[in-house]
């Protein structure tokens, strides 16, 4: 390779490395910010020390407690536990839920922070797994009965 | 190695090049695309989750992971040209981004389609929807920088550094789901495990991966083609070509 060749190699990787780095150190700094979502545990316990408060506008992501569901029967309010490996976090929400919503199914709340650990929810968002197969397949492996949304008895 | 790959450095190579490769490209795109498509929409099984609205999956998956696999090529381009300095290498750069960009607004698209009847929303800010999306504006930048010079390998130098920058996007979007929590699921096929997707549905998904592949090259090599032309129009050689389609065509009108 030839010199200015050499020098323009040099040159061309050192801009890509420091705008790399900055980028890099920028994600590091928000790294908490660039979190979508509260866990359960994180609004109970706090994050990084800090505990949200009553009346902050959050999201909270985590697992529907089964059993825990209850629709009241004149409206659309519904009512349900979040939990992922610590406390519970019961979410109130007036409207359509999602197609995936079931039992067990991850849940992405947007509200207001009613009390320590209930949430007061205006959109209800259903998060799933990256796993695909037939519902035969996940009979066999999960146990899971494939439901049609429809015919859920919740 | 350098004695092979140097002559594509001249534009005539390249352009021969292309013409060798294109009917591959083309032929190959078109079945795996069909095979591909059929398959997945019309004889994978439906998904024990998500029913038959998981099949535009087939689409969506290829669009987006070759979204960033045209990016990454034409971000080679671009250093091949910044430190070698060739002219076909900013050619193959302007000629890689417009698909790409096409490639990475088609995810967006069939991503919001498919999170409305799925996660209940057509958009949300995580992670990873909001750096693909920094991947289209990367894309737009590069092709309005290199439009915005008249002289073109300045314009070629400008849009490559951009390009080259550009390319600390790729990992954030692969990782953007393991490093923060997102709405968005993690990745199915793309990881040292076992694809979590069942061997039926995963064959149609893989054979789509190479179609859309097939079908960036394609697209690429012709508007490569045309770049080479249309800077190059004043050298014998085109001048040559041109005149000997002339010819041909005159030919086949009179036939």
């Amino acid at each position: 390779m030839n010199p200015r060749r050499q020098k323009r190699l040099l040159a061309v990787s050192a801009v890509v490395l420091v705008i790399g780095s900055a980028v890099g150190l920028m994600l590091y700094a928000l790294n908490q910010n660039i979190d979508l979502f509260y866990t359960p545990s994180e609004i109970v316990d706090g994050k990084n020390g800090a505990v949200p408060v009553v009346g902050q506008r959050l999201r909270v992501g985590g697992l529907v407690v089964p059993g825990t569901v209850q629709r009241d029967q004149e409206s659309l309010a519904v009512s349900f536990d979040l939990v992922d490996t610590g406390p519970v976090v019961t979410v109130s929400y007036n409207g359509i839920l999602p197609d995936l919503f079931r039992e067990g199914q991850g849940i992405v709340a947007t509200g207001v922070l009613q009390a320590a650990n209930h949430i007061v929810a205006d959109e209800v968002l259903a998060k799933h797994d990256e796993e695909y197969m037939p519902p035969e397949l996940a009979e066999q492996l999960k146990g899971i009965k494939h439901v049609k949304p429809g015919d859920a008895s919740y | 190695m350098w004695s092979w790959l140097h002559p594509y450095a001249k534009t005539e190579r390249a352009y021969a090049l292309c013409n060798t490769l294109l009917p591959w490209f083309v032929w190959g795109a078109l079945l795996t695309l069909i095979v591909g498509t059929v398959w997945g929409l019309m004889f994978a099984p439906s998904d024990y989750q998500q029913g038959d609205s998981f099949r535009i999956i087939y689409i969506h998956v290829p669009s987006a992971l070759m979204s960033m696999g045209a990016y990454l090529a034409m971000a080679i381009a671009a250093f091949v040209g910044l430190v070698w300095q060739w002219r076909t290498a900013f050619m193959t750069m302007i000629a890689i981004a417009p698909v790409g960009a096409v490639m990475t607004f088609i995810s967006l698209f069939t991503g919001a389609a498919w999170g409305k009847p799925m996660w209940g929303t057509w958009w949300v800010w995580d992670a990873r929807l909001t750096s693909q999306l920094i991947l289209l504006f990367l894309y737009l930048g590069v092709i309005a920088l290199y439009k915005s010079f008249d002289d073109k390998q300045q314009a070629g130098k400008a849009s490559g550094v951009m390009a080259l920058v550009g390319v600390i996007n790729l990992p954030i979007i692969h990782y953007s789901v393991e490093w923060w929590n997102t709405l968005h699921q993690g990745a199915t096929i793309t990881k040292f495990a076992k694809p979590s997707i069942a061997p039926e549905m995963l064959w149609p998904l893989l054979i789509n991966l190479v179609g859309f592949a097939l079908f960036i090259a394609a697209v690429s090599a012709v508007r490569l083609k045309n770049e080479i032309l249309r800077r190059e129009l004043h050298r014998p050689w085109v001048i040559k070509l041109l005149s000997e389609s002339q010819q041909q065509g005159d030919n086949h009108r009179a036939v």
